[in-house]
């Protein structure tokens, strides 16, 4: 028994001799990886690898020696925890011996400690004698670099799990460190190091009289000046090394007084990523440093930040150099004081004011923005460093104002005077009274009055800012200052068309304003507006003027305006109400775009009220029952047909009041809506007027029932559709199975075109947002039968055609799975003599976002990726109906085609570019004008960003748009143009056969009778002169 | 849409001053007043100014504005690049050194 034992230890064993002679003296890299795993499974303990390596590791020869440690390094590596404690000890007593050793066995004991460092089972005090071992036997800087990282992780991995004893080392090891790290000249140890050194300081070890050594091994780093080579299998960035560095140089206010004259000489370099660097680190050490670390160097810093601010031509040094400037203010105003100390915020602040407040004084001259822009950096630190430029600076600008007369200096100042104003809003004070701004409330005040009343729009702009944060401050302004702020306003209102910017302006103005004092609005700008409606009501009744019809419309514009406060809402939307039905009663020349107007106000009125649902609710239930009313009033058979009432019928007036209805609908709380659609919904399908104001009617209204007198009342299903379409999805429609009959059956009816589209839009927006089911299914069945027995033949094609397209529209949206049984069936109609060309438009409408159905806001169901998903599934069958098609229908092809392109994120369109490429550049030679623009649109973006595809085709490209330059559409003239332009992306030696000919061929085009295409032509033609030259 | 003194003073207004980081236009070296054209006539007259009677770059820049102009004019025009009178202490000779090059750059 016994024997047989032995020989089964025997076998193993002689098996691991074998190994290890073949990896000490066969030089076989194989066997160590096989030892390891044996160790690791139990075949063999650590000691019996020690005992088969045996003499090798005294081998007289250091090769031999090298080789045998690292085995057994290599074995430690992969083993380190099965070791016991009592072997660790011994092994580290070998490792720190051999570090004695030959060079050429040092990099295996160096792995062998590294597997050690790594050992749970090391006892105390051994990690100490192994860094000194290491710090005192080993010349780090003189090794390879992978074992002088091997060293850093040696230490990194003490310093993670014995940071109690390496602290017991005192400065010693912080200084054993700094011996270490000293020359390191590769990226990625240096990486590694500088984590090092912030660890040592974050971690609070001892740096005892090294600390101006540590700063000099880290900071004779900076700045970081490293590019990577091409093709780095590292990754190390540029970038990586700075933030390392930085969080090392800016991790502790004890490097303050070595950092800080080093920043400021790079700063006064001449190299520009010095500068950026400097600034940067700078703006980082203000966040530990305090008064103390930077008080010796403020005067410099000052210098060197107003320097570059002052005189450099880079914004981004002007950006980095204020963000530290606010940084220092913010750092000197953070530190607490002792009483009797000197305050240094209060002196920097007034350096930084004497040197910048002259310049404030010369509104023409060139410093006076980049001293605003210190002053104001240094305002936005903190509340008392505000407080003390502020009341600097507002008495001397409030006087510059008055010492200069132009308004072209005014406004510079005013806009200076703007800006410290804004950063009075970062700080709010518990105490009204002592905010620095009231004292000037009434300088301030009379100074914007003045600009308001400049002949200078520039300056009346600025002005209408300035009120703006004015009147943002809490309890500023008094009510007579708002009094005479809501009178400027209502002037600038109605300002003429040569000024419309001022005009919108004091628009926006009005609407901020109104909403923080609603009081005085309605009491000073509301009255007045109402009384500008009703003498422009009696203007139109006599008749249109030009003058007067423009300021009609600034007065309803101003009435939008102006309704940002639930209050001032309901004296208003009244107001434009009344003024509509005093257009209805036939009183005065109402012309559509006067209607337009009306609903084009009430609807920003509407866009203003969705935010707040007591307003929407307001607006919802006042606006649309009134327009409601006014549509079937107008819609009611006549004896004597009234022009003046048609004008409500109109397609555009009725697609205002679309949307109108709406904006008012989307933001509804479905409770509301639900208690809205029961009224509607009836109103439409029944007939029931009686929630309708004025609803006494001379006849029925019945807009489903085909009568030759209702087709006015038809009409109407516009505005149900912009109800019901915009509804929040889960309000139940009453009475559905039947509106969708009723819808479906109209869609497919001949008399009005108008009609039996919106019939059609309102049918498919009801089926995106149905839950999926029978009922569904049922309306999707109904939908195809009335389709396809619509496009048989007949009458009736182009409206079923019609439904077609809105139904496939709402069901591809929603990844329907019908959706591709009628895609395919949209696309057989391309070849449909009579309706091809409407298919092929009909691409563009399935691809495009609507305005009114449809639409994300009004709760339809649109997945996010629906165009790519409609590219994936139905280019390719496109292209191969392209290529089958009769000659005279190909071009329904490629203008479908180009429109699916057109609309489809450029990433997705570029993996498939090379196949589609020879299709796009035959639709350039199609002779329709939108399938060109179309086409040119698509490619231009193409040239900027696959410049490398496109120059394959670079002679047929040159070709074709030099013939679409001199195209009978001004559009596709420019088009082609820009992508001559766009063409110079491609790269140089492509284009240079052919600069002398398209350089002349250019010259045709600036001659053209247009000036958009002119300068199209010249800028194309500039850049093409420009190809091949030196810097291009 | 004819061609008018608007469009050309579009032309040249943001080019570079060679020794400003500024354009033509910022530093007051062309104004729209001192462009005289006549689409009819095809003839097109800019008058430039420099920024100091002594500066050594005045030829540099009027060819710039004469190049931009060739380069974006149809064929057809006759243009005259100049200095406004009484602004450079060698005024002539750097007018003529403009009307000698013809089409320079081409």
């Amino acid at each position: 028994m016994a024997a047989a034992a032995a020989v089964e230890a025997a076998a193993p064993m002689g098996a691991l001799w074998g190994l290890v002679h073949d990896f000490v003296v066969g030089q076989q890299e194989g066997p160590a990886d096989q030892v390891a795993a044996d160790v690791k499974s139990g075949n063999y303990t650590v000691l019996q690898v020690v005992e088969a390596l045996g003499s090798s590791l005294e081998n007289p020869e250091p090769r031999t020696r090298a080789r045998a440690i690292q085995l057994l390094s290599q074995v430690l590596l992969h083993c380190h925890t099965l070791l016991l404690e009592k072997e660790v000890v011994h092994l580290i007593l070998f490792y720190e011996n051999r570090l004695k050793d030959h060079h050429l066995v040092i990099p295996s004991v160096l792995q062998g400690l590294k597997a050690l460092s790594l050992c749970v089972a090391l006892p105390p005090g051994l990690a100490v004698s192994v860094l000194k071992a290491i710090f005192q036997e080993v010349h780090v800087q003189s090794l390879p670099q992978v074992d002088r990282h091997t060293v850093y992780n040696i230490i990194t991995n003490f310093m993670r799990t014995r940071e109690e004893e390496l602290k017991s080392l005192g400065a010693d090891f912080t200084f054993g460190f700094i011996q270490v790290m000293d020359g390191e000249k590769d990226p990625r140890n240096l990486l590694v190091a500088f984590r090092i050194v912030h660890d040592l300081i974050s971690r609070d070890y001892s740096l005892g009289p090294f600390v101006e050594e540590l700063f000099e091994v880290t900071s004779c780093y900076f700045p970081i000046d490293f590019t990577p080579p091409p093709n780095d299998p590292h990754g190390i960035q540029r970038e990586d090394l700075i933030l390392s560095l930085r969080a090392v140089l800016a991790s502790t206010p004890r490097f303050a007084e070595f950092l800080l004259p080093l920043l400021i000489e790079k700063v006064d370099s001449e190299v520009l990523s010095a500068k950026l660097d400097s600034l940067q680190t700078l703006n980082a050490c203000c966040a530990v440093y305090g008064q103390k670390e930077l008080k010796d160097f403020l005067p410099s810093l000052w210098a060197s930040i107003r320097r570059e601010v002052f005189q450099t031509a880079s914004e981004r040094v002007e950006a980095e150099g204020l963000a530290a400037l606010h940084s220092l203010t913010a750092c000197l105003s953070r530190s607490v004081l002792r009483a009797d100390a000197e305050d240094l915020l209060d002196s920097f602040l007034s350096n930084i004011l004497q040197d910048c407040r002259h310049h404030l004084c010369e509104p023409d001259m060139k410093l006076v923005w980049p001293s605003a822009k210190l002053l104001q950096a240094a305002a936005g630190a903190s509340a008392r460093a505000c407080d003390s430029v502020t009341s600097n600076v507002l008495p001397l600008l409030l006087e510059q104002f008055h010492k200069h007369s132009q308004s072209s200096q005014r406004r510079t100042i005013l806009e200076m005077l703007l800006g410290f104003l804004k950063l009075q809003q970062k700080w709010s004070y518990e105490d009204k009274d002592q905010r620095p701004l009231n004292g000037f409330k009434d300088q301030l005040c009379s100074l914007v009055f003045m600009a308001l009343t400049d002949p200078s729009t520039q300056l009346q702009l600025v002005g209408i800012r300035t009120l703006t944060v004015l009147g943002a401050q809490p309890d500023l302004l008094s009510y007579e200052d708002l009094e005479l702020a809501v009178g400027h306003l209502y002037r600038l209102s109605f300002l003429k068309e040569d000024s419309q910017s001022c005009r919108v302006a004091a628009l926006e103005a009005s609407g901020t304003l109104a909403a923080l004092y609603p009081v005085a609005f309605s009491s000073h700008l509301v009255p007045k507006l109402a009384e500008e409606l009703r003498v422009g009501e009696s203007n139109l009744t006599n008749g249109d003027e030009p003058t007067q019809c423009s300021r009609h419309l600034c007065c309803l514009q101003a009435l939008s305006a102006v309704s940002t406060h639930p209050s001032i809402v309901k004296e208003t939307l009244p107001l434009l109400l009344q003024h509509l039905w005093q257009v209805n009663r036939g009183n005065m020349v109402a012309q559509s775009s006067d209607v337009i107007a009306v609903c084009q106000s009430l609807r920003q009125m509407a866009e203003k009220c969705q935010q707040d649902p007591e307003s929407c609710w307001y607006f919802h239930q006042t606006a649309i029952p009134c327009l409601l009313a006014l549509a079937v009033q107008a819609s009611m058979p006549e004896k004597e047909p009234s022009v003046l009432r048609k004008v409500l019928l109109e397609d555009e007036v009725l697609a205002a009041m679309v949307s109108v209805i709406g904006t008012a609908t989307t933001h509804l709380s479905p409770e509301l809506a639900a208690q809205s659609v029961t009224h509607i919904v009836p109103l439409f399908l029944d007939g029931n007027v009686s929630f309708l104001p004025e609803n006494s009617f001379p006849s029925r209204f019945q807009p489903f029932q085909v009568t030759d007198g209702s087709s006015g009342q038809r009409r109407l299903i516009a505005l149900l559709m912009a109800f019901v379409c915009s509804l929040p999805r889960n309000v139940e429609i009453p009475q559905l199975n039947q509106l969708m009959r009723e819808l479906l059956e109209l869609s497919c009816c001949h008399s009005c075109p108008f009609s039996s589209t919106a019939a059609a839009k309102c049918f498919a927006g009801l089926l995106n947002k149905h839950p999926a089911g029978q009922q569904l299914d049922e309306f999707l069945q109904l939908a195809v039968d009335k389709v396809e027995a619509g496009l048989g033949s007949g009458p009736c094609r182009s409206q079923a055609f019609t439904l077609l397209l809105w139904v496939t529209k709402a069901l591809v949206l929603r990844y329907h799975p019908l959706s591709s049984c009628l895609t395919a069936r949209l696309m057989g109609l391309l070849s449909d003599p009579e309706l091809g060309p409407a298919a092929a438009d009909g691409f563009s409408l399935l691809m495009s976002d609507c305005t009114d159905v449809l639409t994300r806001a009004g709760h339809a169901e649109v997945r996010i990726m629906f165009r790519q998903r409609f590219f994936t599934d139905n280019v390719p069958a496109l292209v191969q109906g392209f290529h089958a098609a009769p000659q005279d229908v190909k071009p329904n092809y490629l203008k479908g085609l180009s429109h699916v392109l057109n609309r489809l994120p450029k990433p997705v369109l570029l993996p498939e570019l090379p196949t589609l490429l020879s299709l796009l550049l035959e639709a350039l030679s199609c002779p329709d004008c939108v399938v060109q623009l179309s086409t040119l649109s698509c490619l231009q973006p193409l040239l900027l960003e696959a410049p490398q595809v496109m120059s394959l085709h670079v002679d047929t490209l040159v070709t074709k748009f030099l013939n679409l330059s001199s195209s009978p559409s001004m559009a596709v003239r420019i088009a082609a143009l820009q992508c001559m332009h766009a063409l110079t992306r491609l790269p140089t030696p492509v284009l240079l056969p052919y600069k002398p000919q398209v350089i002349r061929a250019l010259a045709k085009p600036l001659d053209d009778k247009k000036r958009l295409v002119r300068k199209e032509a010249v800028s194309a033609r500039g850049e093409w002169f420009l190809l091949g030259s030196p810097g291009s | 849409d004819s061609i008018d003194a608007r469009e050309i003073f579009d032309l040249i207004r943001s080019i570079n001053d060679p020794e400003h980081p500024l354009t033509l236009e910022e530093l007051n070296v062309v104004e729209q007043v001192r462009v005289q054209v006549s689409d009819p006539e095809s003839t097109v007259a800019v008058a430039f100014t420099p920024t100091i009677p002594h500066c050594s770059m005045a030829t540099l820049i009027g060819l710039s504005i004469k190049v931009k102009l060739l380069r974006s004019l149809p064929q057809r025009f006759k243009m005259d690049v100049h200095i406004t009178p009484g602004t450079h202490a060698s005024e002539h000779a750097v007018n003529k050194q403009l009307a000698d090059k013809e089409r320079p750059g081409l």
